[in-house]
Order: structure tokens, then sequence, then C-alpha cells
């Protein structure tokens, strides 16, 4: 299919495509193996400017929308989506400072962000707010002209490895969800320290980690957006990044694809190539028709988006919902395709589908995806009375 | 540091196929790369501009559509490149070539002019030295490392068939270079926008104040009288079995043939 990309979108695809190729493909058996951080890959990305796609020219960056980023993520995870969740929750933490940072914090991080020198991640999980994100417990006092943290975040992708963290915290918990605020932390202020590197089923290229906070002092200027506004922040923040998890669905699922496609050209049984049966062709028809529609709604929203929409939740739910369940389904049909092949380590497609799997659980499970979705088709039901 | 990089725009290796009745290279259709030893001359370049700031120049020698290779330099990391494209320079061998590319190095004064230590078409490795002995400048080929450069001198290594040497040179110098000398960076998302506004000069013979005898056919001696692909040996016997086996059988062999 041809989405009309301009030449520009086409120069980042290929680049995109060539880093994943030469860089990504030959070592992502590895780096699932030993759970390595991809430190080499993400300096490729560095020096090839993907770190400063999204961020405004102004800032080092190259002033590109969410198109553009998920051409780039959509590349990187055909070949690895546990380098690709290392890259993209790095904008995902970005996005707190893009939207809503000031003028002085947006010159002080986005420059390093952009040219790959600083990593960054988003906290907001904790043991008990997941997708109950009004349920958080971690806190900031303001003392004199500083705030005070206090409380552990989970489960946080590049924890330990990002120098500048987005954090959401309580500022006043009797306002509930209201009484969030976002802040900016730095690696190496006292009082941040890291948990356990978590041991996980897939994307285990990429580091998942608790911050811990006991009375870590930051500056009072390092709130993001004024107090209160912590969960505006979290949300507008997954609104734009949720379409790049979308992103990731659609190239797992055409990395998973092209391997089985590959296999049942080669594969023989009673005497042919098993793509010459209807059987695996039926499959193969599905898959393939499954990944260009997602594909197509997920280059849909991101240019959405991009047009500077104001109400993007239903849209971005939509195609993070619909690519991820896409991606788990195409992953587990590749293996099927391959047999006892595809569930063999040799080759690559077990890890795509293990990898696949938390697409449908991070950045907001698909369920609530559809409370998302659920809650949109309301209200614009009750507009139109 | 002022430096020229010479590139080469090479089919790509790895796709080429021999024409059976002619023995010539079937060129149409082959996608054109840069020389990947070149690759290693640019990286070496872009690095050595980035420690000490200053400019690099690629420079090549070919056809007009020779200046795609350029642009790919420029997405790496060069600053500015020149096209050396003329009808006059036609057939030349590396004579004719290393005088083409030195009369537009003296143009351009640098400081290390780098050349990868071969191309992969031609494969003569003469073309570095040859630039070099036509600017009278000291020439350093086949560097592996290079170990600190100075106001005025350079000191680097030199892969021999055993170890290396350490080899310390006055500037301007010229270094050819193999591919243990660095890994080439992939293009970068500014390298590739800048590489597709980029101007490419377009210089000629008259450009360069190049002498008409010395340039293109006219200015070489080598003359290609025949290109072929050697027969392949088809006398040859595989011996089976265990090392023992092998043995005997060779040595029998070798008797019958009065070899032993």
């Amino acid at each position: 299919m041809d989405y009309f990309l301009t030449e520009e979108q086409v120069m980042i695809r290929d680049l995109a495509r060539q880093i994943a190729e030469e860089k990504i493909v030959p070592q992502r058996e590895e780096l699932d193996e030993k759970e390595e951080f991809p430190w080499d890959i993400m300096k490729v990305l560095a020096q090839s400017d993907m770190f400063g796609l999204f961020i405004p020219e102004e800032y080092g960056g190259l002033g590109k929308g969410c198109l553009e980023l998920a051409i780039a993520v959509e590349e990187l995870s055909r070949a690895c989506l546990g380098v690709s969740t290392t890259y993209a929750a790095n904008a995902l933490g970005t996005y707190p400072l893009l939207l809503y940072g000031s003028e002085e914090q947006k010159k002080k991080y986005l420059p390093d962000i952009a040219a790959g020198k600083k990593l960054v991640a988003f906290g907001l999980t904790e043991a008990n707010a997941g997708s109950d994100a009004a349920g958080i417990q971690t806190t900031a006092k303001l003392e004199g002209n500083e705030y005070v943290l206090n409380g552990t975040k989970q489960w946080i992708t590049n924890g330990g490895e990002a120098e500048i963290y987005t954090i959401i915290a309580m500022t006043d918990k009797s306002k509930g969800a209201r009484g969030a605020s976002a802040f900016i932390v730095e690696k190496g202020t006292p009082g941040f320290s890291f948990g356990k590197k978590e041991k996980k089923m897939g994307i285990r290229a990429s580091t998942t980690r608790e911050l811990i906070f006991e009375n870590c002092r930051i500056p009072k200027e390092n709130i993001i957006g004024r107090e209160g506004m912590g969960f505006i922040v979290a949300m507008k923040t997954l609104d734009n990044s949720r379409v790049g998890v979308g992103a990731q669905g659609v190239g797992v699922a055409q990395g998973a694809f092209d391997e089985a496609v590959k296999f049942a050209r080669q594969r023989v049984q009673f005497g042919h190539p098993i793509i010459s049966f209807q059987a695996i062709q039926h499959m193969l028809a599905d898959m393939a028709t499954q990944i260009e529609a997602a594909r197509a709604l997920v280059y849909s929203v991101a240019r959405y988006i991009d047009s500077g929409a104001k109400d993007i939740s239903k849209a971005s739910a939509m195609a993070k919902l619909f690519a991820t369940d896409m991606a788990m389904k195409v992953t587990v049909d590749a293996v099927q395709v391959m047999g006892g092949s595809g569930y063999m380590r040799e080759y690559p497609v077990e890890k795509m589908m293990r990898d696949a799997k938390i697409l449908q659980i991070y950045e907001g499970t698909n369920q609530i995806q559809r409370n998302v979705i659920g809650q949109a088709l309301i209200k614009e039901a009750a507009k139109k009375k | 540091m002022n430096i020229v990089v010479c590139i080469k725009q090479v089919p790509d290796a790895a796709e080429v196929k021999i024409n059976p009745e002619t023995g010539t290279l079937i060129r149409e259709g082959v996608p054109s790369i840069i020389n990947p030893y070149d690759m290693h001359a640019i990286e070496a370049a872009v690095q050595i501009k980035e420690k000490t700031s200053g400019k690099v120049t690629a420079i090549t020698m070919g056809p007009p559509q020779a200046e795609t290779a350029l642009r790919d330099a420029i997405s790496l990391g060069v600053d500015e490149a020149i096209l050396l494209t003329d009808k006059a320079f036609a057939g030349s061998d590396t004579l004719a070539t290393s005088y083409t590319l030195s009369k537009t190095i003296e143009k351009l004064s640098p400081d290390i002019i780098i050349c990868g230590k071969q191309a992969i078409d031609g494969d003569t490795a003469q073309v570095g030295p040859e630039v070099a002995e036509f600017l009278n400048i000291p020439h350093v080929a086949y560097v592996r490392k290079i170990e600190d450069i100075g106001e005025k001198s350079i000191r680097v290594q030199r892969l021999m068939e055993e170890g290396y040497d350490v080899v310390e040179s006055t500037l301007p110098v010229l270094l050819t270079v193999v591919k243990e000398l660095n890994e080439p960076r992939l293009p970068s998302l500014k390298g590739k926008m800048a590489a597709k506004k980029a101007e490419i000069k377009k210089w000629t013979a008259a450009d360069i104040g190049a002498d008409e005898k010395d340039v293109g056919l006219k200015g070489s001696p080598t003359q290609v009288k025949n290109i072929f692909a050697p027969e392949p040996k088809k006398d040859r016997q595989m011996l089976e079995g265990t090392p023992e086996e092998q043995t005997d059988a060779l040595i029998k062999k070798l008797m019958e043939l009065k070899c032993l």
C-alpha cells in the first residue's frame, strides 16, 4: 500500500529500516537472551538524529510530528520490540515536557534529549495505581523552595538507564486526581534510587525498574505546569504516545508476518511448499489484511494528531487497541504457520509473540482503551441531543 | 584541519554478475555504492573534523551519476563535494586518475588527504600513493589507527603482514586506510536532509588546469587487451573417508602421478 508519504517521511522510514536491519536484527536474539540494555543501538539512534525526530527545531530537533515518530517506531519494532520500547518510552517521558514544560525547562532539557545524550523515563504507575491513575500514593510536599518526594514507582521503562524522569506525584491527596502534579527529577538527586530490575516475559532488551523516592528534594521550578495539573499532563501524554504503541503493534506484526511468509515458501510437506496450501494461504491473507488495516488506522490517527486536533483521546485509544490486539493475533498465527520451528528460539517469531503481549497491557490496558472509547461515545451522544 | 577524501563509486560487489560470453561485468541494473574502503576514509575524516574542527571535502571522478555517491558522503558528515566530470576524463587508468585528482587537490590545499586502500572493482591500490607522488607529499598506506594529530605532524599505525609499524609524518600527508581503522557510521537524518539540498560542484579538466594530454585515455599508458573470467579447473577429485583413509588415498594418487 502507498500511504503517500512525503520524501522526508520515506527518508526517515528508510534510515530507521537500515538501522533495524544492520544494527538491531543481528543482536536481538542475544539482547533477549541476556536481558541486556541496548546501549550501542541507542548510540546509533542518537548519531542518526532519531531522538530529535519529534522535538522542535529550536531545541535541536527535527520538528516532525506523530506520524514521523510512528514510522520510525514501526520500523524499529519490526526488528525488535525490546529496542523499540526503549526508544518509544523515551518519547513518552519527553511528552510532558514538550506539551506542558516552561520555556526554561525546554531549553534546559530538550537539546540533550534531541541529541540522544540523555534518555528519559515516565513515572506514573505504582503498586496500587495502574489503570486507576488516581490512586497514586507518591507525594510531593512543598517546603520552602523545594518539593520533597516520597513513594515508589513501579515497572518504569528505562528506569535506572534514563537521566531524566518525568514523575506524577500527589501534591494534595484530598483532591484525588485533581491533587496530582508532574515533576522533573534528575538521576543522581539525593533520595532518588532504583529498585530491582524486573524479569519479564518479553521486551527483555528494555529495562524495567522501580523508582524509589525517600525525602528526595527537587527545586520548586521542577514542577511541570502548575500544581494540580498532573493528571491532565499524564492523560495528554498518553493520548499522544498511544499511537506510537499502535505503531509498535504494526511493526512487530509485520516482522512476524515476513518471517512466516519466508518460512512457508521454503518448508515442504506432502511434496509442496506449505504456502501452496489454502490452509496456510488463508492464514497469511488474514494476517496481511489485519496488518494493513491497523497501519492505515495508525497513520490516519497520527496525521489527525499532527493536524492539531484537540480531542484525540478516542482516536488514539482506537489506534492502540486495534493495532495491538492485531499484533497479538498475528504473532500467534506466525508461530502457528511455522509450527514446531516457530516455537523454537532458533527462529525469531516466538520472541515476537512473547514481546507482543506487553502491547495489550502497557500505556493503558486494552480494556482501559475500550473505557476511553466508550466514555467518548457517551459524550458525543450527549452532545447530539 | 582541512581534509580531502577521495572516493569512488563502484558497483555493489554482492550484486555483480559477469557476462559469460564477453567476460565483462554486467553493470545494468546493478546498484552503485561508495567503495567500501572509502567509507572508512570518510569516517576517519569526519572523526578528525569532529575532534579538531575544520572541513571535509569529498572528491570523486566519474560520470554525472557519481553525484549520488557524493550526496551519500554528505549524509555521513562530509561538508562539501566536488564531482570531476568531463568527457576528456573517460578511459583514465590509475596514472591519469591520480593526475586528475592531484590537480584538484592542489586547488584545495588540504592538511590531510584520505583514500580507501583500494577500490573493490579495480583492486589496484595504486591511486592513493600515486596522488601523493604527484603532489610531492609523504604518504602512509594501509593505516589501521590514527594515534595522534599535531599542528604539523601525524602519527599512525600502518598494517603489515605481521603486526604493524608506527609511522610519523609531517603534514600535509596522504593516508590510505584499511577497514580495521573504524566502523563507518550510518547516515543521520540531518545529514540526509543536507545531502538532498547540497550543491555539488562540477569541475572539468579546464577548471583544474589539467593538461589535456595527461587525462583520460590519452594520459593512460595502461591498455586493457582483454577481460576474461578464468576457466574453472575441472580435473579435481574430492577424497572422502576418515583422515587416515584420505591420507592413504592421497599418497597413492601422488605416487600414481609420479609426484612422489
